[in-house]
């Protein structure tokens, strides 16, 4: 799939705006979305793409002039896992983002600056909100499918209970109905780097030095958190760098300066700001909210698909077992599958293979009707 | 097959790579619920349309409640799971009716070579040898009726077959395998 472009959908504008879960408001509010694919005259192949901390709305394709496809280019194209030539593919940047949705970083209409920390908290439930007025906007009145891991499983564990009546389906992968305490800790670690860091002045840094530092240490924090040890061990090893420096504080292993090389580079595309926002909102995620895990789904109608991998420590099968107990519960039409990959958490973007088998078989399953009995 | 009615709902514990769901489903149009514990089983399972948990049905039942499905089936699965006794209690528990189906030990085959040969039997129905099976417990038709009286678990139907034939003389010498339709 060559060249696919971003678009822009703005709403919410004064005095209509978004009311958030916290009780303020926001608007107007743009989001950046793409789309790939066709869709089809009965609009029932509309495929929702939800991404994690760190994605945007590019999922696939390149834009032009550009080296490096979507971050989930090998899921999604023509005869891939979500297969282009069938399904009408959407991606949105989630609100609080940096690349291209309304965020931290965007022009605050009431002072003309950038927001900074004037921005509202947002939740994944605000996230959720926003994405559905976009898709009331492409007037699609039920989505064939909402599918996303870490974050965008939360996102799609959302849809099912705000919105179970826009879905047909749902596939939430390596994700969990509750950040723990765990999940918290290293969200919070990752804050506290940024908010050290000098140049971060209480959010207002724009127009000036970035918080570079402090955004690359809250990156090298979630790479490890994303990897295994055994990935670790495979990828690096004890290996030295050919050009170190022995006996100094340089980036002597390899995994020092892999792990340098990925908080430098995260820096120059994403915002210190939005990392603290999308973090907080990631932390405050619990589906529950004082139900019971009987209730949480009761009534879905739609077909689920969850995915897990059995060396990601960060959102372990544990939890995506739960989902399941709650899906079993509710009398949901359930398939979960533990996927056995050494990658961590990030097999979700890495262990393709397999979960393209499950996904598109799940997939041809949801769209030719439930041939599973009643 | 005849045993299940049309349009019920099943539910497969050790369903395999879903090829008995899936003839229930188009024969009988079954509303159908695999659980599976091998991965590889599990792709097979979604390929063919069918919805299932990667679970060790040795963990329970749970979540779900008294006689929530019409029909649980254990077929092959019994004397593979670490607890049969916990396993078929659960089933009987989920399920109106419980289907079992399972290698007999003591048809003839595996008594002449047990007896004659002096070596565990290796047969059609108990193809592995001992040093590489997965069935962890082994008993024959007449120890599972005796088990049955014992529990007060009711045997509604029994079949036998030996070679894709019905036995009906002597099942626990000339059938390979025992098949029952249990209520309790």
């Amino acid at each position: 799939m060559q060249n696919t472009e971003t678009r822009y959908f703005t709403f919410a504008h004064p005095p209509d705006e978004l009311t958030l879960e916290s009780g303020e408001k926001l608007g107007p509010i743009t989001l950046a979305y793409e789309t790939y694919g066709e869709l089809n005259r009965q609009k029932s192949n509309a495929v929702l793409v939800l991404h994690a901390l760190s994605g945007d709305a590019h999922a696939a394709g390149f834009h032009k002039g550009e080296a490096t496809a979507g971050w989930w280019d090998n899921l999604i194209g023509p005869g891939k896992g979500l297969d282009t030539d069938k399904y009408f593919v959407i991606c949105s940047n989630v609100i609080g983002g940096c690349k291209g949705s309304t965020g931290p970083s965007s022009i605050n209409p009431v002072t003309g600056q950038p927001y900074g920390l004037d921005f509202p908290i947002i939740t994944i439930c605000d996230m959720v909100n926003a994405q559905k007025r976009l898709i009331d906007h492409l007037e699609i009145e039920k989505l064939l499918t909402v599918i996303g891991g870490s974050m965008g499983g939360m996102e799609a564990l959302q849809w099912m209970v705000a919105y179970p009546d826009r879905i047909r389906s749902a596939i939430p992968i390596a994700t969990t109905m509750k950040h723990t305490p765990q999940q918290i800790a290293f969200n919070e670690v990752g804050r506290q780097a940024i908010m050290a860091d000098p140049n971060w002045k209480k959010g207002r840094y724009y127009g000036s030095a970035k918080p570079a530092k402090g955004l690359a240490v809250a990156r090298m924090i979630g790479h490890i958190t994303y990897m295994s040890d055994v990935s670790m061990a495979e990828k690096f090893g004890r290996r030295f760098r050919a050009d170190r420096e022995p006996y100094k504080f340089g980036a002597e292993f390899e995994v020092e300066g892999y792990l340098r090389y990925r908080g430098d580079n995260f820096v120059k595309r994403f915002d210190a700001n939005s990392y603290l926002y999308i973090t907080k909102a990631i932390d405050y995620f619990n589906i529950l909210n004082g139900k019971r895990l009987a209730d949480i789904f009761k009534g879905l109608k739609a077909k689920v698909l969850v995915i897990a991998f059995k060396s990601d420590w960060l959102y372990p099968a544990y939890q995506s077992q739960e989902i399941v107990k709650a899906c079993k519960l509710a009398g949901i039409d359930t398939t979960y599958c533990e996927i056995n990959s050494t990658y961590g958490h990030d097999a979700f973007l890495l262990e393709i293979e397999e979960e393209a088998h499950l996904i598109k078989h799940f997939l041809n399953t949801v769209s030719n009707g439930n041939r599973n009995g009643a | 097959m005849d045993w299940v009615e049309r349009g019920a709902s099943v539910l497969d514990l050790g369903c395999g790579d879903g090829e008995l769901l899936e003839r229930l489903i188009e024969e009988k149009q079954v509303r159908a619920q695999g659980i599976e514990i091998s991965e590889q089983a599990i792709h097979h399972c979604v390929a063919r349309g069918l919805s299932v948990f990667q679970e060790d049905i040795d963990t329970g039942l749970s979540e779900y409640g008294d006689k929530s499905f019409d029909y649980v089936v254990l077929n092959q699965t019994f004397q593979q799971v670490k607890k049969p006794d916990f396993v078929l209690k659960e089933a009987l528990r989920v399920g109106k009716k419980t289907i079992v189906g399972f290698p007999n030990f003591l048809y003839i085959s595996a008594r002449l070579q047990m007896f004659l040969g002096g070596k565990v039997p290796v047969t059609p129905s108990l193809p592995y040898e001992w040093y590489d099976t997965p069935n962890l417990h082994f008993l024959s038709i007449a120890d599972f009726k005796e088990y049955c009286r014992k529990r007060e678990i009711q045997i509604e139907r029994s079949a036998f077959v030996a070679k894709n034939r019905r036995i009906k003389l002597f099942p626990n010498l000339l059938a390979e395998t025992g098949l029952f339709l249990l209520s309790k």
